[in-house]
């Protein structure tokens, strides 16, 4: 087999006192969108954010294409290929689309200045709305339109995993739909994908794979549609019976 | 005719502070902090030139761009000695440990160059332009600060508005860990912003002593604190903001020295000041920040 995108082994998070993390272990491989459900404070933001650097475990690891990131500075992990869009969209409010898409760029000097024109062309192309509101300042946006920003700028980096915090939250119904068709597309056209959510029925109706958090500890795995289909994931998790 | 040379005199004094204030909002805009050892590197700036040049003989131009390389370095050092290991530390131990350096700065000045005020050589000499049959003056440090100011402000426009890295300034402004996510350094970035506003501070010091020629090591703290009412005034951490503040205190502060009273114009100015945050909190103009959820 080839080696995983991500490999979390074993991590755990503390906050002070706090264990938030307990001992995680999971994978991502290329092609897949992997996603991690489960209720408030089950400690999903928090693994992302250990992946991300953000926080460092205090034991367990994590490897990116199968080298370590311990202790890489967290402006170092999007160099090597991680993007993490994060809770709350966390757009530059005051900063108008184009400059957030270009801070979305930010490592990519390599490229160039028109390598960078040509990947905003894809997030316009990809996100229309985006294109006509290029030099509208970010924050006058409407939700979903922020979540697209949000989700544009992470991919400015040419990611090799994309990260997604509750891409969902705080949008109407009919927007979150729009969210996780997007989503979708963007792991048909080849992105690889890590998404943490609460919206448990739509996150597996789209994942190759899902693990379902708990206090800080994965108590079950499965397909997408294995998860969907088992009687305690619909009793906890889908509201159902 | 008084009138105007008093609004010229208001505004070229007002530059100053601008340049000063632009210190104060780029590093509070950044690092959420108030710098209150900013005066003091003008003030050092202020030596560096004044040895430069009348001890050692360097042409005027050098000796400000040796206060520019000094004073940057101090501010790169200071925020990497002084602020830097403090960056997760609540606000009032930053603030305590600013006002620290400011003591440290003056005191260590105090040790190296004594506290005898040394009379400063205006780097652009004594002359002064006449208008209208002699009616309007210009001196010399007038025209060069308010075209320096000019220039200094088109520039740094230019470099937040165009540069990818002025960008990453605003985007660490905005939301340090969402620059983190996008790849900025964001130590490298405030340490940036320390260099360009200590450097700034250098050129500062040098105008205001050209136009004040008495140096002393205490130099820098009533301008600095002034400079820091005019941040606040035209709304903290916004660059036009500083302008516009600094541009007001100084003709303010000129206008009540003139028809009010000289030792009551700073009273004035601080009024002023007060009336305005009752009125605008965020000052002329800044920004209300959203409320995060
Ligand atoms: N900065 C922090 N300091 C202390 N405790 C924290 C901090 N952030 C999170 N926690 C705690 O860690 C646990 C996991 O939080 P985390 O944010 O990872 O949950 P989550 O699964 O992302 O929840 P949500 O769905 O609400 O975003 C919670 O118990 C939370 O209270
Ligand atoms: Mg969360």
């Amino acid at each position: 087999m080839t080696e995983p995108i991500l490999k979390v082994e074993d991590i755990h998070v503390y906050y002070g006192s706090i264990h938030a993390v307990k001992g995680i272990s999971f994978e991502v491989n290329e092609g897949e969108i992997v996603t991690l459900i489960g209720a408030n404070g089950a400690g999903k933001s928090t693994t992302l954010n250990t992946i991300s650097c953000l926080l460092h475990p205090s034991t367990g690891s994590v490897s990116l294409l199968g080298k370590p990131l311990a202790k890489t500075p967290p402006h170092k992990v999007v160099e090597r290929g991680l993007a993490q869009v994060p809770e709350g969209r966390r757009i530059f409010l005051q900063m108008t689309v184009q400059e957030n898409l270009e801070m979305g760029a930010y490592t990519q000097t390599a490229r160039g200045a028109s390598g960078v024109a040509q990947d905003l062309e894809r997030v316009y192309d990809f996100f229309p709305r985006l294109g006509e509101r290029r030099r509208q300042v970010a924050g006058t946006l409407s939700g979903g339109e922020q979540q697209m920003l949000a989700m544009g700028r992470a991919l400015m980096s040419r990611p090799k995993l994309l990260m997604l915090d509750e891409p969902s939250m705080g949008l109407a119904p009919i927007l979150v739909e729009q969210i996780f068709e997007i989503i979708a597309d963007l792991h048909k056209k080849g992105s690889t994908i890590l998404l943490v959510e609460q919206n448990a029925q739509m996150a597996l109706s789209i994942a190759s794979r899902g693990y379902v958090l708990e206090t800080g500890k994965i108590v079950t795995t499965g397909t997408g549609e294995e998860l969907l289909a088992s009687p305690a994931i619909k009793k906890a998790y889908l509201g159902g019976d | 005719m008084t009138l105007l040379n008093f609004f010229i005199s208001g505004i070229s004094l007002g530059s100053i502070y601008a340049i000063i204030a632009l210190g104060y909002t780029m590093v509070y805009g950044i690092a959420k902090m108030l710098n209150f050892a900013h005066g003091d590197v003008i003030m050092v700036g202020a030596y560096v030139c004044f040895y430069a040049v009348s001890r050692y003989d360097l042409p005027p131009v050098a000796g400000v761009a040796l206060a520019m390389f000094v004073c940057t370095l101090l501010g790169i050092i200071v925020e990497k000695l002084a602020y830097k290991p403090l960056r997760q530390a609540p606000s009032l131990a930053v603030l305590i440990t600013a006002i620290g350096v400011s003591y440290f700065l003056q005191n260590t000045a105090l040790l190296l160059w004594s506290s005898n005020p040394k009379v400063f050589p205006s780097v652009v000499g004594r002359g002064a332009i006449k208008l209208f049959d002699g009616q309007l003056s210009l001196s010399h440090v007038t025209v060069v600060t308010i075209v320096t100011c000019v220039v200094i402000m088109i520039c740094l426009t230019w470099f937040t508005g165009n540069t990818r890295m002025g960008k990453a300034m605003r985007a660490c402004s905005e939301d340090k860990g969402a620059a983190q996510l996008m790849g900025i350094n964001v130590n490298a970035t405030i340490s940036m912003t320390f260099a360009i506003g200590s450097g700034l501070a250098a050129v500062a010091g040098v105008l205001l002593c050209s136009a004040y020629p008495t140096l002393m090591p205490t130099t820098g703290s009533l301008p600095g604190i002034k400079a820091f009412t005019a941040a606040v005034f035209g709304g903290i951490g916004s660059i036009p903001g500083a302008l516009l503040g600094g541009l007001l205190l100084g003709v303010i502060e000129i206008f009540a020295k003139a028809y009010i009273s000289s030792q009551l114009s700073d009273a004035v100015v601080f009024a002023v000041l007060i009336v305005v945050l009752l009125v605008k909190p965020a000052g002329l103009l800044g920004v209300q920040m959203p409320e995060k959820v």
